[in-house]
């Protein structure tokens, strides 16, 4: 290459950077403008978060027990132990099965729900284009609404308890799996529909055998992640009264029985991350058995 | 003699006719072979003949019967009279070589059992007969997306087979396949035009392999028909004509 050609590209090279370098300037400006106005809007500042962090630590500690290392072990009559600490441990014990079980039965409601509507609302497969828009509108409204939302009017509706609860999650996960579940459906390759199709089978035929099998490991996988997160939103929702382990905390935090607040965050802790732990280890054993 | 007929048939994409104006009859029991370079338009005549496409004009008859017409169940029927093979085999790569041969059923005898892979015992013994016909019964468990190209086309063609088809449309059903995997597909395909007397109309890139099996060869530039005769009478100009080899 001759000098002079060298030299022109070597020319167009840093101008074309030089634009880059300007572009990221601006681009990262426009960023810092926006969340300082957005944190004038709604009142943030560094100060109240180091002023209010000394008034979080009071909380935690009047919620932490007291226990004794000499008495640890004793019996649930003994200040200081742990048995004394959780002395309501079978009532916590089943309030966090109900729990379990909220998450367990609401993601499979909405799990299969958001399934069937999935194949409404994928613009590549639905059997109608106003069905379409429709479907999809509506998985929006399901999922725009928060869970608590839900909850405070299931509980107004069906009474306080796991109903309410399984209620809300349910609905709720319909609207977030099912749109997820669309967008799987969206990019599978259409190869086997149109060999189904191409037999005389029908539309029912071509979502059983033509989709289904391609998108299952990615269904597998956004269920169980939901059914993480739902775990948590089941405590959550359980302060309006949606049954559960939420609603006992929200009564303990309510009577400022501290020490059974602390303990009650704790199992929830144990209980969020041993199941984290074996939902993802199920979700990489059954999608990877399933991509072998 | 029972016959497809397609008269002035016409599909445009945007601007562009990939079918311009064909009109011909092809005779029960003929092995056609759809011959021209790319994008003359051979795939888009077997799906309008599917009916996997509409047409913009003309029209399509089997028996008097006007294909292009029918809508819903009609269609559907149809459509499992005249199965399809495809160059990329469009199996359900997940699912079982059994299952996969089983929903070539889904068209002739919808049941909602079939949707959770409940078939009867008589679909089951004759979606077996035609793995061992193909030499494919010991694959039958095996899930279809670890064979082979041509075990995979062999399995499409069992599928299509258990439509009990009146025609079987084959979309350059060896296209991706090695030389050996490609006789084997043919002769496949040559022996069910044979000896189950139905009709084949086979797209082919391979202006030899088209002469060697089929009875009729039509060929095809710009979706107009260039030739339609026996495979003896086209001459090596035509040919050259037909996959525009004077131009390179």
């Amino acid at each position: 290459m001759s000098n002079k050609l060298l030299e022109k590209h070597l020319s167009l090279y840093s101008s074309q950077l030089k634009t880059r370098k300007l572009w990221n300037i601006l681009v990262v400006f426009l960023l810092t403008i926006s969340f300082l106005i957005s944190s004038t809007i709604i009142d943030f500042n560094f100060s109240n978060i180091v002023n209010g962090v000394p008034r979080l630590g009071d909380y935690i500690s009047q919620i932490l027990p007291s226990l004794d290392i000499n008495l640890i072990f004793e019996n649930s009559e003994t200040e200081g132990s742990i048995k004394y600490w959780y002395f309501n441990f079978k009532k916590y014990a089943f309030l966090l099965y109900e729990t379990f079980n909220m998450a367990v039965v609401s993601t499979t409601i909405g799990f299969v729900l958001a399934l069937i509507l999935s194949f409404f609302s994928a613009r590549n497969i639905t059997p109608n284009i106003y069905g379409y828009y429709f479907v999809k509108r509506f998985l929006e409204f399901l999922r725009g609404v928060p869970e608590i939302i839900y909850a405070i009017l299931f509980v107004w509706a069906l009474g306080i308890g796991p109903l309410a609860g399984i209620m809300a999650i349910s609905i709720h996960t319909t609207g977030a799996l099912g749109k997820l579940f669309a967008e799987v459906n969206e990019n599978v390759d259409l190869k086997s529909c149109e060999a189904i199709r191409s037999h005389g089978g029908n539309w029912l035929s071509e979502m059983r055998y033509g989709i289904i099998p391609k998108v299952l490991p990615n269904v597998i996988s956004y269920t169980l992640l939901r059914f993480e997160i739902n775990i948590r939103a089941s405590t959550v929702i359980g302060f309006v009264g949606a049954g559960g382990i939420g609603q006992e905390l929200y009564l303990v935090i309510n009577f400022n029985y501290y020490e059974e607040v602390s303990a009650i965050i704790l199992l929830i802790i144990i209980t969020v991350i041993a199941i984290d732990i074996s939902s993802s280890r199920v979700r990489q054993k059954i999608v990877g058995e399933i991509n072998d | 003699m029972a016959h497809l007929e397609i008269n002035s048939l016409v599909k445009k994409f945007a601007k562009t006719k990939a079918i311009n104006g064909i009109s011909l009859k092809i005779f029960d029991g003929e092995m056609v072979g759809i011959i021209g370079k790319s994008g003359a338009g051979k795939s888009t005549l077997m799906k309008l003949i599917n009916r996997l496409i509409e047409p913009t004009s003309g029209s399509i008859t089997y028996n008097d019967i006007e294909i292009t017409a029918l809508k819903g169940k009609n269609l559907r029927e149809w459509r499992s009279e005249c199965a399809m093979i495809f160059q990329q085999f469009n199996l359900i790569d997940r699912l079982d070589v059994l299952t996969n041969v089983l929903s070539g059923t889904l068209g002739i005898n919808f049941k909602i059992l079939k949707l959770f892979k409940f078939y009867n015992k008589s679909e089951k013994i004759e979606a077996l007969t035609y793995l061992n016909n193909f030499e494919l019964s010991d694959k039958a468990l095996q899930r279809v997306d670890t064979l082979s190209g041509g075990q995979q086309q062999r399995v499409a063609i069992a599928r299509a087979m258990m439509q009990n088809p009146k025609i079987l449309l084959a979309d350059e059903p060896i296209s991706s396949l090695d030389p050996k995997n490609s006789k084997v597909v043919m002769d496949d395909i040559k022996r069910i035009n044979n000896q189950n007397g139905i009709t084949v109309i086979c797209n082919l890139h391979s202006l030899n392999i088209a002469k060697q099996y089929c009875d009729r060869l039509i060929g095809l530039s710009e979706g107009k028909i260039v030739f339609d005769g026996n495979p003896s009478s086209l001459t090596n100009e035509l040919a050259e004509q037909l996959y525009d080899l004077e131009n390179e």
